[in-house]
């Protein structure tokens, strides 16, 4: 069977097991969800305690087999039902907010985070002993740090001292949201300390993997034989060492992408930036479980598709992963 | 006789370690002629491998060579040259042009993202001037050469036999028309029959282009069939040296008579097979004296004070044939005790 | 290149074969700076709460005392309600550091369980259990966290333990399957096996002692995420709000805007701490990774010294025999340039 088909089925696997997580953890977990909810917030109309009931699984709703096909039903129309800390708004439409500001600047940083820190982790380990394995260890030092620490500090440093850039939000307050060139050039500066900060968080965990990476695929005998062919050195580093070792340093990128996409959304919460983090904190701090539930949700679909895509990089880059592709 | 293509001379070769030194190679004095077959015989970590990419300086830190000389003089090049004193660009130009290799293991020497005829490319286009369209049809011709079908160009390494990948990696050693062919171990990674394919096929191209060979094994019965001159490696040192046919009649040192000794005979009478006991010394603590005097049967007092050089063996039929023991010479009977002499347990060598 | 380096006439004294060297002094240097600056902060875990003379969830309601910087009777000042933020700190160090360190042991043995289980039982047992392994690492963990945590009405220590036990071991359990599927084609496992030793005392015996560094840098890695993953969960309220783990005194540090009214004494302490203890993980991580991967370490001093800046397609390097006279000016041109001239002070090659 095809690669990409194999790796469809599975990622659809991993979701469903999501998606079945989610349903279950609510009836199994002690005490009462909704009454916990009734208790915050006690204005909710009595069909939208209903609806809870219903999606939480409290109080007899009905067989587990149906109420497991209608959330299956109601997920895949993305209605995630009514919000419960900003109610009547649906959930689906407190995310429609969000999620733009959130994948932007997540996704943006990322990727240049991962572009930089691999450039520079093939340059560390093709000169061993330069100046990049000597920054190395304090670069880890910020790897290290939770990353809406760093946020702490670079806001305190260069927002509320230096001034140079804004202290959080989105953008300027009073501005109206839309495609016109105030408004991004706002939304734009705005963003660039929360981009440095994940910048700067993850850059040495891709620059110490690539560099690893890299020492070890120059240690195979298809470089030194490359050496001994006379080929130019442009040629043995690019077309021989890093084309190879780009092939694990995507899968790790795949496999870490959960990890920074999470630290990303929680440091969103320093910058009081108007992307899922925010959403996250009240839904947690409300017990606004439709709004966890349907956070969890986005958050593992995005990294699953995120996952999907390097896959299909890496079918497009290794003819290995596509030998296995067609009749043989 | 014409000056040799590649002439090694005094050659030693270290690696360094924070826990001393280890003298992989020590003054060895190898010479290789025009379209001959130099077999390069020895156990692991004797350093023949050593040798052989240390002379095209292609070993990489922590190893450093602290001696020697490696003069390479081929029909194309005006002058002698030292590899020793190159500099890198020269090198680089020297390299695959005029020294080729063919690496041990196929599978890992080729590499795994690029076809094969992008990595034919990729030699010819390195070292000689030629239109795209010439240098794809050479890569074609390269594959006629060998006997490939020249749909595999398209192919990728892994999804080649091994013997494929071996002839691949010959096709791509000759791109260039060099004048010395590196050979180490091509042939250990495959089985009997294809092996026997692959020997004769080098055999014949080497006869077809002119192209000395640099033999490298651990399997001396290859050698008698393949090479014109073998030489014997052991501990960084060369124990004997001298034309196939008259080693393999009669060997002088005692270890290439161990090493001759392992292996049935398809012809003569059946003998009982007698191994070398033992193993090879830790390279960082050798003992004084002749390094093979824990495992040999001959072994006495006197070894540990000689120095190893090698001097010609006066009853051999052949001028060139040279050895590093002067005590035991062709005719000498087999030892009394098959096993290391009492004076190795002095001498400080492990069993 | 030529490299100039003194030529040692004598071989070198009988020197230690790398195994008999002791673990401490293999250990590269990264990994004992690690080593070490955990067992300051172990130390603090353990001694440190039984030296604080605050009590941390004491509200002190003396005027002045909120939000009072750092002075001689509270040397990391105090929070908006007086409490004294050192003292929170080092209750805040021995409670993350337990909760870091349960979730490490629990997490590990759940991976090397699985791992070990999947590489050798094979079949079927493998394809679920590597399945399992695959799903649990692609679902990212926190939002997993999240709502396991979130439904729970209490959010205490143990719960977070045993939550974070529970998705902490898939990372190991892929490493260790891998690493017991190429010792299992081992020989020396399948002479075991011929002669009959019962499994369990192949398992134990030949295989999981081969595995040691893998294992051990599975643990400070799990131990690292349990770290980010708890102070994570703490920022955003999900934890035992009332006791004093270092992410919970960053939850309130935030909540009660520190940043903004200026307390930088509030914030900056946890997180450094976590920082650091973090980047002491990191460290012995790669000290151990280096351990088990030769490629990776300064081999014989490459990296350092005459080998410094040596790229993998130079040239084997010559021994020059003796350095050519220059005069000063030259010299010190010359010591620009590649073929420069190297020190070596202890007459042996770069070491460390």
């Amino acid at each position: 069977m095809s690669f990409i088909v194999r790796r469809v089925i599975f990622y659809l696997v991993a979701a469903w097991v999501a998606l079945t997580i989610n349903f279950f953890i609510p009836r199994a977990m002690p005490g009462n969800a909704v009454q916990a909810i009734m208790a915050k917030f006690p204005n909710l109309t009595p069909s939208a305690y209903r609806a809870l009931e219903a999606m939480l699984g409290v109080g007899h709703p009905g067989s587990i087999w149906h109420q497991y096909w209608a959330y299956l039903v109601n997920v895949s129309h993305l209605n995630f039902g009514t919000d419960v800390s900003q109610y009547p708004a649906s959930v689906s439409s407190l995310l429609a907010q969000t999620i733009p500001w959130t994948i932007t600047l997540v996704g943006t940083a990322t990727v240049i985070a991962f572009a930089i820190g691999t450039a520079l982790g093939i340059m560390a380990g093709w000169r061993r002993g330069g100046w990049l394995d000597g920054v190395l260890p304090g670069l880890m030092f910020f790897q290290a740090m939770p990353y809406f620490f760093l946020a702490l500090i670079l806001l305190e440093l260069l927002a509320v001292r230096a001034h140079i850039f804004p202290i959080g939000q989105g953008y300027t307050g009073g501005l109206v949201p839309g495609w016109h060139w105030d408004f991004i050039n706002s939304a734009v500066y705005h963003s660039l300390l929360p981009a440095l900060t994940i910048v700067i968080a993850s850059i040495a965990g891709w620059m110490l993997q690539m560099r690893n990476v890299m020492l070890t695929t120059i240690g195979e005998d298809y470089v030194l034989a490359a050496q001994a062919k006379g080929l130019p050195d442009h040629r043995v580093v690019w077309t021989y060492a890093t084309r190879n070792a780009l092939l694990p340093q995507l899968q790790g990128f795949g496999l870490a992408l959960g990890f920074v996409v999470s630290g990303a959304i929680v440091m969103e919460i320093v910058f009081s930036y108007p992307g899922i983090g925010l959403l996250l904190l009240n839904a947690v701090t409300s017990n606004d479980y439709p709004l966890m539930q349907a956070i969890f949700l986005v958050i593992t679909f995005a990294v699953l598709l995120a996952n999907l895509i390097v896959d299909m990089i890496i079918v497009v880059a290794d003819p290995r992963a596509r030998a296995r592709e067609g009749a043989r | 006789m014409s000056a040799p293509i590649l002439a090694i001379e005094d050659f030693s070769v270290v690696y360094r370690s924070p826990g001393g030194d280890v003298r992989a190679v020590q003054g060895v004095n190898l010479e290789l002629y025009a379209s001959e077959v130099v077999g390069l015989v020895g156990e692991s970590g004797s350093g023949k491998s050593t040798l052989a990419y240390g002379a095209c300086r292609l070993l990489r830190a922590p190893a450093l060579i602290t001696g020697g000389s490696v003069r390479y003089q081929g029909r194309r090049a005006a002058a002698p040259m030292d590899i020793v004193r190159m500099q890198a660009d020269e090198l680089r130009r020297l390299r695959w042009r005029e020294i080729a290799i063919v690496f041990q293991s196929a599978m890992n020497a080729l590499n795994p993202v690029l076809n094969v005829r992008d990595q034919l490319l990729d030699v010819i286009h390195a070292h000689l001037r030629m239109s795209r369209q010439d240098a794809k049809d050479k890569a074609a011709s390269l594959l006629d050469l060998v006997g490939i079908p020249r749909a595999r160009l398209r192919s990728y390494p892994h999804e080649l036999s091994g013997g494929m990948r071996q002839r691949v990696m010959i096709a791509m050693a000759l791109a260039t028309d060099p004048e010395v062919v590196i050979m180490d171990e091509p042939t250990t990674a495959l089985d009997v029959v294809v092996r026997r394919d692959i020997l004769t096929q080098i055999v014949e191209l080497k006869d077809r282009l002119g192209f000395s060979i640099l033999f490298i094994t651990h399997d001396l019965s290859l050698l008698l069939e393949l090479a014109d001159r073998i030489a014997v490696m052991y501990a960084g040192r060369l124990l004997e040296a001298g034309t196939a046919a008259e080693i393999s009649r009669e060997p002088a040192h005692p270890y290439t008579r161990g090493l001759l000794h392992s292996f049935p005979s398809l012809r003569g009478a059946r003998r009982d097979l007698a191994g070398i006991p033992g193993s090879p010394p830790d390279p960082q603590n050798q003992p004084p004296g002749c390094a093979f005097l824990p495992r040999c049967g001959y072994g006495t007092e006197r070894c540990t004070s000689i120095d190893m050089s090698l001097a010609p063996v006066a009853s051999s039929a052949d001028p060139s044939h040279v050895t590093a023991c002067p005590f035991v010479l062709p005719g000498t009977p087999p030892p009394a005790q098959p096993k290391g002499h009492p004076a190795a347990a002095s001498a400080g060598a492990d069993q | 290149m030529t490299v100039a380096l003194p030529v040692s006439a004598e071989p070198a004294t009988v020197p230690e074969t790398p195994q008999q060297l002791g673990l401490w002094r293999r250990l590269p240097t990264k990994a004992k700076v690690g080593a070490v600056m955990m067992g300051v902060f172990i130390l603090a875990a353990i001694i440190g709460p039984l030296l604080t003379t605050y009590d941390p969830s004491f509200q002190n309601p003396a005027p002045g005392l909120s939000l009072h910087p750092p002075d001689a009777a509270h040397l990391l000042g105090t929070t908006q309600s007086g409490q004294d933020v050192l003292s929170q700190l080092l209750v805040g160090i021995r409670l993350t550091l337990e909760l870091a360190l349960s979730v490490g042991v629990i997490a590990t043995v759940l991976s090397v369980v699985v791992g070990v289980a999947a590489a050798y039982l094979g079949g079927i047992w493998d394809e679920v259990l590597s399945l399992a392994t695959n799903v649990f690492l692609v679902i990212p963990a926190l939002p997993l966290l999240i709502i396991l945590l979130g439904y729970l009405p209490q959010k205490g220590q143990l719960a977070t333990i045993v939550v974070l036990s529970g998705l902490g071991w898939p990372w190991g359990a892929r490493l260790i399957r891998a690493q017991t599927l190429a010792i299992r084609g081992r020989d020396f496992v399948a002479a075991s096996r011929e002669t009959g030793e019962p499994t369990w005392r192949i398992l134990a015996v030949e295989i999981v002692p081969n595995e040691v560094s893998l294992i051990a840098a599975s643990f400070v890695n799990t131990v690292l995420y349990a770290i980010g993953a708890s102070v994570a969960l703490a920022f955003i309220g999900l934890a035992d709000l009332t006791s004093w783990s270092l992410g919970s005194m960053l939850y309130w540090a935030q909540s009660q805007q520190a940043l903004q009214l200026g307390a930088w004494w509030w914030f900056v302490p946890p997180g450094l701490a976590v920082a650091l203890i973090g980047t002491a993980l990191v460290l012995l991580n790669t000290g151990i990774d280096e351990l088990g991967n030769p490629r990776l370490r300064k081999a014989g001093g490459a990296g350092a010294g005459a080998w410094r800046g040596l790229r993998p397609t130079d040239p084997t390097p010559v021994l020059q025999a003796a350095p050519p006279r220059r005069g000063r000016l030259a010299s010190f041109l010359h010591s620009f340039s590649r073929s420069s001239l190297l020190d070596d002070h202890n007459g042996r090659g770069g070491t460390r």
